[in-house]
């Protein structure tokens, strides 16, 4: 049914106590949809809520202010950042906070774990029929990936959308069969918000040293082959890689596989020169991701299932050769945090980084050795991403690392002369500049991080008030 | 009175340093590495003005994230100008 006002559709639903409602992010910080539903759950007084979506931004106010007055009971979500993230690290909710993976949010809701009762899912534009797309519309996103388990799995599924198009769509990502109510709105939000955080390449000559190094590293590794297949991510510092990488096909006549993720106009650059036969978007991070969507056949939106479900036969990253991944810290056995800064407080998540990290034939952690005085490297990471099992290489500004485990990539390192150092001694270096960090105390535990398996990877605890 | 003198800024990475004429040795440190190196910091800022040999002087530090040599020299130089207008 399709309705143009929230009384209307807020009439049909199954509204009560308790309720999981979940929300994808491809508007990221310019999404105005989960404001717009969360309002509406609140006039209609419904407690308890459990607040399910793929991440959440500083543009999620309505959530915040539900999380202080005791309305948002838990939540469970692969990201967040902004006064939401630090108020959740303070101990607001009542119930627990579960930082799940990509893939592991589309294994749980396939696996009918936490089951959503509405999906509230914002889409560029449907047809007439109801087919659902984040391609074309008045705000187009691209690909609409961590939205289709959640249209498959919710027991209601609501589209959200400001565009009607009167032709039929070819080839949606979210088909007619699945949804079951669309609720027409002015705006679903601001395209442009998409692109929030760095998607630039970095110009701060740290970023650029650790940039020139992770590419030399991957030469002297031995990646540079025709189908190659390569995964990084939107920060200054992994564009820059992804150039690199890029210029170094383009100079060997080479051709890559496929590319995966997020994807950038870097990624579309690489595609129509030639350099990579094919894209898998799960999530476009740039307006011109956007546009190579619809225009090009071999950009191809995936599902999140298909990026990065461990349980997927066909997932695309179990055919990756490398992925470049950031770290809030690393510690001696390269565990990494992306979740929480040093002192616990949620500042990211994992997103597809433990996904790709587990599944990645080679991967490969960029970042500075300290941030103003505080450290990357750690005895032991306030909180574990990803386990250090599935990280191979450190690099830094001052000094490569590879992990023990990794003998094969050790011998080829010193046969191609590429010098490294023992986590230990990157440590030592770091110290050298900062000092060794006092120990700090935990507090109430407030949650979890949820292995892209389901199983509990670490304890998220409260940060003391300030 | 005098007016205060001040180095540093609060750009990340740095401190702000603020020196005043008192009656004996005050140090007041706001940092945004507290949980990790409030004593650390506390200890280096003792020892600076101890090697500067000023005793009767109010010292407020806002640091930023800075490293041992930045918090130093910024106080060091606050230090001096101090000794400078005749304090100490």
């Amino acid at each position: 049914m399709t309705f143009k006002t929230l009384a209307a559709l807020f009439d049909e639903l199954p509204l009560h106590d308790g309720m999981t409602v979940s929300f994808h992010h491809h508007l990221r910080d310019g999404d105005a949809v989960m404001n717009t539903i969360l309002e509406a759950m609140e006039e209609r007084d419904v407690k308890d809520i459990h607040l399910r979506a793929s991440a959440l931004f500083p543009v999620h106010t309505v959530a915040e202010r539900l999380v202080a007055a005791g309305r948002i009971e838990r939540i469970t979500t692969n990201y967040m950042n902004g006064p939401l993230a630090l108020l959740v690290s303070k101990g607001s909710l009542r119930g627990e906070v579960v930082m799940q993976t990509h893939g592991g949010r589309a294994r749980s809701l396939i696996d009918n774990e936490r089951p959503v009762d509405v999906a509230f899912l914002a889409a560029a534009a449907v047809d007439r029929d109801g087919n659902a797309t984040g391609r074309e519309g008045k705000n187009p996103f691209g690909s609409m990936g961590y939205a289709v388990e959640d249209a498959l799995h919710a027991a209601v599924t609501v589209i959200v959308t400001d565009t009607v198009l009167d032709e039929p769509l070819t080839n949606p990502q979210i088909p007619a069969r699945e949804v079951d109510h669309i609720l027409l709105v002015d705006a679903i939000g601001d395209a442009q918000g998409i692109m929030s955080g760095t998607l630039e390449m970095t110009k701060d000559p740290l970023g650029k040293r650790i940039a020139r190094d992770a590419v030399g590293l991957l030469d002297a590794l031995g990646i540079f082959r025709d189908g190659v297949s390569f995964q990084s991510g939107a920060g200054g510092t992994s564009l820059a890689i992804s150039a690199g990488f890029n210029r170094i096909l383009a100079e060997r006549g080479l051709t890559a596989s496929f590319f995966s993720g997020g994807i950038t106009r870097y990624q579309v650059e690489a595609l129509e020169e030639g350099l990579v036969e094919r894209l898998y978007d799960v999530q476009c991070f740039d307006d011109v991701a956007v546009a190579s969507l619809a225009r090009n056949d071999n950009h191809i939106a995936i599902s999140a299932s298909r990026y990065a479900n461990p349980k997927d036969p066909e997932r695309i990253i179990k055919d990756l050769d490398v992925v470049i991944l950031g770290a809030s810290q690393v510690d001696v056995d390269f565990n990494v945090n992306v979740t929480t800064d040093s002192y616990g407080r949620i500042i990211g998540g994992s997103g597809g980084h433990a996904d790709t990290a587990e599944e990645a034939k080679l991967t490969v952690i960029v970042a500075p050795l300290f941030r103003g005085r505080t450290p990357l490297i750690v005895d032991r990471v306030r909180t574990i991403t990803t386990p250090g099992k599935d990280v191979d290489c450190l690099v830094t500004e001052r000094g490569i690392a590879v992990n023990p485990a990794r003998k094969d990539l050790q011998d080829r390192l010193r046969e191609q002369k590429v010098p490294f150092f023992t986590i230990e001694e990157l440590q030592d270096i770091c110290h050298r500049f900062t000092g060794r960090p006092a120990e700090t105390k935990r507090h109430d535990r407030i949650g979890q991080v949820e292995s892209r398996h389901g199983t509990e990877q670490d304890t998220l605890h409260k940060i003391k008030g300030e | 009175m005098k007016k205060e003198i001040i180095t540093g800024s609060l750009e990340s990475s740095d401190c702000l340093i603020r020196v005043a004429p008192a009656d004996s040795l005050e140090i007041e440190l706001e940092t945004v590495v507290r949980e990790g190196y409030y004593d650390h910091i506390k200890k280096l800022l003792e020892e600076t003005v101890r090697a500067e040999e000023v005793d009767r002087v109010r010292i407020v530090c806002q640091d930023r994230g800075a490293l041992d040599y930045t918090i130093k020299a910024r106080l060091r130089v606050a230090l001096r100008k101090f000794k400078e207008e005749g304090h100490g």
